[in-house]
């Protein structure tokens, strides 16, 4: 029973990225038709503004000890973080919290990100094929890729959790298990609740804002819309800022969990795919819900005692899960009638 | 004044005289060519194949500075660095058999299809004499076939699968590095030393080749000093989040996690199994305790604080004081300003086994290089005495095993040598059952 529990506390937090993700795609395919295969290099590319907060954060001046050496035998430099010789433990303490804090540099950087993209590259692709719009999307996120890489290098970068979001919390203590039965990491947890918040802020906006209610109608009935005189392609252009945050974030937020690096998004974008088609193209709920459903399966596929039944079942569950759901129900769990189907 | 007639016979005549000179060149160099490749101009041309893209890129970026290094080196350029610390006193500095040495790169992108096309083209269209470097076991088995085929002299980068030197050795290859059995042997005594022998190991396995051959030697020798294996889960190469992998440890009595990852894999479990509190935990009274059999400082690098403490394995590491490893370093870090990684240091010294053998040999043929190269004892390259092992082409030589440093003073002061095992403990018979299946064959010239 706790090996179950742990699995379902494990599925959520991946659960929880891939579900910020998939919610990211769909708004842009719900509003724009595109199928954008350069959304993991979003995920990425939010997950660096987090590096850049780190490194800005760590913005030093070098003082040389002259009693301690380099690896040449020069004289050590030893580098101090301004906000360290400003502030002092206050100053150290806010360089622990550049992950949380990198959420202000990602915010404005996704959305320029986003409509930059959108309004540069993405706009001229709208009566294009499917086909046209997965070329030039993936062609963009390599792209990005090799952007990053070259700044960057390709080794993962570590990124720091607050030390008072460290450790691991006894979840099977509160439950009647066992001491140390069922741990789970804070900040897993942190980011299972950031996701909660942001999906439904996402929601909220969608659903009672005068903004997103005219987004959902444009979403189900573009031409009406333009009828009435509004502007449904501003706002569908906004809505593809709009996702790349909620992807940007999503990446800034995951880096305590997996340190950033160049190709990231790559391994995020395929599996987030599956999400959508699972959780039914255009369908929001129909994401969110897959993307849990799909990240607690994974992590239950993984169980030994699973494995042992049907060996390298943890590799293709996902897909397995995509076939049986696809075969059933065609539009998927939440799919709506006329997507993607004509 | 009696001018030239043109008639049939005089042109075929004409037509039959050029065609035979066109062709004599084409002849001779046929019939003349001793090996594949051989240098006919001022200079010699050696091929670096290493990842310039894909997860090894910066594994790569700094084979190839060392490469880079190691040409200026041969050439009599900068401060001669290990030149003037190896025991061979053949090489002068004035290139390799009084040629120039060049070198042109290919980019392995750690897939082994696109590192033995890049492999091809460096040899077919650029003439290397020679081709180095790697940093995955896939790829240096896959071109060391290629080298054998086409009959060029094959210098392993980084790979430490047993099978590169068991059972896909190659006459034509040769690999300095250590491997995967070296390892088992020379962390067993460490860990039953600092961990006792009443231990439950459980294994993550990066699910190919490398993974397998270092999960087999690893549980060899802890089982020898009484540990029990509990299990042994093999992980999807890539998988980002172990997580799913990590949290079935909890529950399964074990109180040793031996993560048997590299590159990216590794920090990424490493990281995960700290953040799930595993390094804080105990079970049956003993603290739980996290090995790494292959480190690297890149890698320790990426795993930041995780690694304190942390025990693994190494083929050489810049902080060595022998006086090979100081030259060395000193080269580098000047050059570049930053020490130089295992990978690099494996590869500068490939490059100049390779140039030294060839000096001796007094020839570029891949058959006097394997015969320069089989049973060749030396030493000032860092490791300490070094045999080139004549029926596997393993180097063997102390093996490093290090620690995840408690106090570091820089970024690059990650790890610390604590102990340097003698070569007697990590040799093995070259027909030990891991390393079987395979022969060495003949060198090939390629004619």
């Amino acid at each position: 029973m706790d090996a179950i529990l742990l699995q379902i506390l494990n599925g959520l937090d991946k659960g929880s990225a891939y579900a910020m993700i998939a919610l990211g795609l769909t708004l842009i395919f719900g509003t724009l038709g595109v199928v954008n295969f350069a959304h993991g290099a979003l995920f990425m590319i939010g997950a660096f503004c987090a590096v850049i907060m780190n490194r800005v954060l760590q913005l030093s001046y070098e003082v040389v000890d002259e009693t301690r050496v380099d690896f040449l035998g020069n004289p050590l430099k030893v580098q101090t973080p301004y906000v360290e010789a400003w502030f002092g433990e206050f100053g150290a303490s806010i360089i622990q919290y550049s992950v949380p804090m990198s959420i202000i540099l990602a915010i404005p950087v996704m959305i320029v990100l986003g409509i930059g993209m959108e309004r540069g590259l993405i706009k001229h692709f709208y009566k294009r094929p499917h086909a046209d719009q997965i070329l030039v999307t993936f062609g963009l996120a390599i792209v990005l890729q090799e952007i990053v890489k070259f700044f960057f290098g390709a080794n993962p970068i570590p990124q720091p959790t607050p030390d008072a979001l460290r450790g691991a919390i006894d979840f099977g203590v509160y439950l009647g298990f066992e001491a140390n039965a069922v741990v789970y990491p804070v900040w897993r947890f942190v980011y299972f609740v950031f996701a909660l918040g942001l999906i439904g802020a996402v929601m909220i906006f969608l659903n009672y804002t005068t903004f997103g209610m005219v987004v959902r109608a444009g979403m189900a009935d573009r031409e009406t819309v333009g009828i009435l005189g509004i502007d449904i392609d501003k706002r569908f252009t906004a809505m593809f800022g709009l996702a790349a945050v909620v992807t940007g974030v999503a990446g800034a937020m995951y880096t305590p969990i997996l340190s950033p690096d160049y190709h990231m998004g790559m391994d995020f974008l395929v599996l987030c795919f599956v999400v959508v088609v699972v959780g039914g193209m255009g369908s929001l709920p129909g994401a969110v819900a897959a993307g849990f459903l799909l990240g607690i399966l994974q992590s239950f596929s993984a169980m030994n005692e699973v494995k042992a039944i049907i060996p390298g079942i943890d590799q293709v569950i996902i897909y397995l899960i995509a076939v049986i759901v696809l075969l059933t129900r065609p539009r998927g769990l939440m799919g709506r009638k006329g997507v993607m189907e004509e | 004044m009696s001018g030239t007639k043109l008639n049939r016979r005089g042109v075929l005549k004409a037509g039959g005289v050029i065609g035979a000179g066109l062709a004599m060149p084409t002849i001779f160099t046929s019939q003349a060519r001793a090996y594949v490749n051989e240098p006919t101009g001022s200079d010699v041309v050696l091929g670096f194949n290493v990842p310039q893209s894909g997860a090894y890129a910066d594994e790569g970026a700094d084979e190839l500075r060392a490469y880079e290094l190691a040409v200026e080196h041969l050439n009599g350029g900068g401060d001669g660095g290990m030149l003037n610390t190896f025991s061979s006193k053949e090489l002068q500095g004035n290139g390799i058999l009084g040629k120039k040495v060049t070198y042109v790169t290919g980019d392995t992108q750690t897939k082994s299809d696109a590192a033995r096309a890049s492999a091809q083209s460096m040899i077919q269209k650029d003439g290397a004499i020679m081709i180095t470097g790697g940093s995955s076991s896939g790829v240096a088995v896959a071109v060391q076939n290629l080298c054998q085929e086409v009959g060029v002299i094959f210098m392993a980068g980084l790979t430490h699968s047993n099978d590169t030197t068991g059972k896909d050795r190659k006459a034509n290859g040769f690999r300095h590095f250590f491997n995967s059995e070296m390892s088992g042997r020379a962390l067993a005594p460490i860990l039953e030393a600092n961990y006792g022998t009443d231990r439950n190991a459980y294994h993550l396995t990066a699910d190919y080749n490398w993974g397998w051959t270092t999960e087999g030697a690893v549980k060899t020798y802890t089982e020898s000093i009484g540990w029990n294996t509990t299990a042994a889960v093999r992980t999807p190469l890539g998988a980002g989040d172990f997580s799913q992998y990590i949290t079935p440890v909890l529950n399964s009595g074990a109180d040793t996690l031996i993560l048997n990852h590299y590159g990216r894999d590794m920090v990424n479990s490493l990281t995960q199994a700290v953040q799930f509190g595993l390094r804080d935990r105990q079970v049956d009274g003993k603290d739980f305790v996290v090995v790494v059999p292959l480190y690297s400082r890149l890698m320790a690098q990426g795993a930041g604080e995780n690694v304190k403490g942390i025990f693994g394995s190494t083929n050489w590491h810049w902080s060595l004081q022998d006086e090979g490893s100081k030259a060395f370093v000193q080269s580098f870090g000047t050059k570049y300003g930053f020490p130089p990684s295992q990978a690099a240091h494996t590869c500068y010294v490939q490059a100049l086994l390779y140039a030294d053998a060839a000096q001796r040999a007094g020839t570029f043929n891949p058959c006097g290089i394997v015969e320069a190269l089989e049973d060749f004892e030396f030493d000032g390259l860092g490791n300490g005495p070094t045999l080139y092992r004549a029926e596997d082409h393993q180097c063997f030589k102390p093996v490093l095993v290090v620690k995840g440093k408690e106090n570091p003073t820089s970024q690059y002061d990650l790890l610390e040598v604590v102990d340097v095992t003698p070569t007697e403990q990590i040799t093995y018979a070259p027909d030990h059952p891991d390393f079987q299946g395979g022969e060495l064959g003949n060198c090939n010239a390629g004619v």
